[in-house]
């Protein structure tokens, strides 16, 4: 046997214990569900719903998403949709905001020295916590999400921007100087390059705040969107829907993330 | 009326490193520069050389004296001049194509994407890296790498070049390529071009004068060696010239014995 067939022979084999004692953990925990779900002796307590309850909801559910049936019964993709849409702008505002006041912080070390403790305060709050302010100042309760979507966003960029910034090497901008690039040429072409994997790491990590966020704040204040599915589920005593919806907020953060995972490896640079 | 070039009374202090108080690099550095000319400054590292380049690019503040470059002080970078750097400074982001073209593209704004197009491709083929074009700059060695350098500066135009240890990071069989490729565009295109090294044969191969730094700190300019070897030149027949040994030998006795002497009798 020569060497290449020994590495991919290492290879498949590593790949396939991988694949196995993944398969042996899922079947591990739908073991533990299953036990959960069993009603327990004396009837005490009524068990969760199993696995094959859910599983036969979610094909339902899955096999007509758009559905429109009143404020109380839609189809999940609708939810899901709904809720992208509020993450959307949410997102894309604090990621505007973010990266350019995260330049400027990061091109002026002084600022960045005085901002920071202020950052370093504003980052570990909930956003939910600015939920009653929102509520109280602009009187609408989409706004509102919209906003708590935005603060919990507007960190994790704005500190990774900062400090990527900063920590560009001198010789770029002294190349964009002598080249004479306007503000937005030094911006466009260097700047943001430069930083990008230091940003995008940022825009990773608040996309996934995001995501928890907007569930959270739809579950107080929805009325549509995962969070607030899952709420009136809730209310109803439909925990089978309830574990259902608990799974798809699981797979959109998956997908969410598995983007950015492509979009860091596009703008990766190696010095 | 004064030189193409003219740097008067130049003298830079820096935060000292013990953190009390300011250091002085150099003072009353005062030298000219013709245009059309190549002028290369020799010196030991840590004397400042890098600093008075940087000042006559505008990336640097003099603490006293001026720069002037045909008869407009210099205070900023600008696009009459351009940088050769010792570790390239090329975008890692950017393709071989895209980095000379970002330099195009701000020389000359008004040019039609064609013709930009047309002038990146006139510069890659001037350093001999046509087919490595969408090339990143970290796939390619330290040589073609400050061939991209050197195609970046040129493609601006500049009324002066400068060029600060630009071959030191190349291994040295493709320096000596590279150093007699530089000669040859050289006298092609004519530029104005001052160069700071520390190799003593690059700077005789290359230069119509060598400007001569003491040690620093407080470092000061010695002396300036007129290299009277005639154009074209060659690696390997330079040194057959009668005057290249006498060259030589003096200014590495300069660099060797007598680079201290100013610091000691002040
Ligand atoms: N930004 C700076 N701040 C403080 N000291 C500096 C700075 N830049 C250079 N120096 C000091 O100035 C001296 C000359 O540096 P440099 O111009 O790089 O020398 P050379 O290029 O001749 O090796 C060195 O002692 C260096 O430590
Ligand atoms: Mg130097």
């Amino acid at each position: 046997m020569n060497g290449t067939s020994t590495m991919t022979g290492t290879m498949t084999g590593d790949t396939f214990r991988v694949i196995t004692l993944s398969s042996l953990m899922l079947l591990g925990a739908l073991a533990l569900w299953q036990l959960g779900s069993t009603p327990s002796v004396g009837g005490r307590t009524q068990g969760l719903p199993g696995p094959a309850a859910v599983a036969k909801v979610s094909w339902e559910m899955l096999s007509e998403p758009f559905y429109d049936r009143g404020p109380n019964d839609k189809g999940i993709g609708l939810q899901v949709l709904s809720s992208l849409g509020r993450v959307a702008i949410g997102y894309g505002a604090a990621s505007v905001v973010a990266i350019l006041a995260g330049v400027l912080l990061g091109l002026n070390p002084i600022l960045l020295k005085a901002a920071n403790p202020y950052i370093q305060i504003l980052k570990p709050i909930s956003p939910l916590a600015w939920m009653p302010l929102f509520l109280y100042t602009i009187r609408d309760s989409t706004g509102a999400m919209i906003l708590v979507i935005f603060m919990s966003t507007l960190w994790p960029t704005l500190a990774n921007t900062a400090f990527g910034v900063n920590s560009i090497r001198k010789d770029y901008l002294n190349v964009a100087a002598l080249l004479q690039l306007s503000w937005w040429g030094r911006f466009f072409k260097v700047i943001l390059p430069a930083a990008a994997p230091m940003i995008v790491a940022g825009l990773r990590i608040s996309i996934g705040s995001a995501w928890i966020a907007v569930v959270a704040a739809e579950m107080l204040v929805g009325g549509t969107g995962i969070g607030y599915f899952v709420w009136n589920e809730w209310n109803n005593l439909s925990l089978t829907r309830v574990i259902f919806a608990i799974l798809v907020i699981g797979a959109v953060g998956l997908i969410l993330d598995l983007g950015f995972n492509r979009l860091a490896k596009a703008i990766a640079y190696t010095e | 009326m004064g030189a193409f070039l003219e740097i008067s009374n130049v003298t830079k202090y820096f935060p000292d490193p013990s953190g009390k108080g300011m250091q002085c690099i150099f003072k009353d550095i005062f030298f000219e520069i013709e245009q059309g000319t190549f002028v290369t400054m020799v010196g030991h590292s840590g004397c400042g050389k890098s600093t008075i380049l940087n000042i006559i690019a505008g990336l640097e503040r003099p603490s006293s004296g001026g720069v002037v470059l045909d008869g407009k002080e210099i205070d900023s970078p600008g696009l009459d001049r351009m940088v050769v750097f010792q570790n390239f400074a090329l975008m890692p982001w950017m393709s071989v194509y895209e980095n000379v073209r970002v330099a195009v593209k701000a020389a000359h704004p008004q040019w039609s994407a064609a013709e930009q197009h047309k002038c990146v491709g006139r510069y890659i083929e001037m350093v001999g890296l046509t087919g490595a074009e969408s090339k990143r700059p970290t796939m390619l060695s330290g040589g073609m790498r400050q061939r991209v350098g050197l195609a970046r500066a040129f493609s601006v135009e500049p009324k002066l070049l400068l060029l600060d240890e630009p071959f030191a990071q190349i291994d040295a069989l493709t320096r000596g390529v590279i150093q007699e490729e530089l000669v040859s565009i050289w006298m092609r295109t004519k530029n104005t071009v001052f160069m700071v090294t520390h190799d003593v044969d690059e700077a005789i191969l290359l230069s119509d004068k060598i400007v001569l730094m003491t040690r620093g700190p407080e470092a000061e300019i010695a002396e300036v060696v007129d290299i009277d070897i005639p154009r074209p030149r060659m690696r390997t027949t330079v040194i057959e010239h009668p005057n290249y040994y006498k060259i030589r030998n003096h200014i590495i006795h300069f660099l060797v014995e007598r680079s201290h002497q100013k610091r000691q009798t002040a």
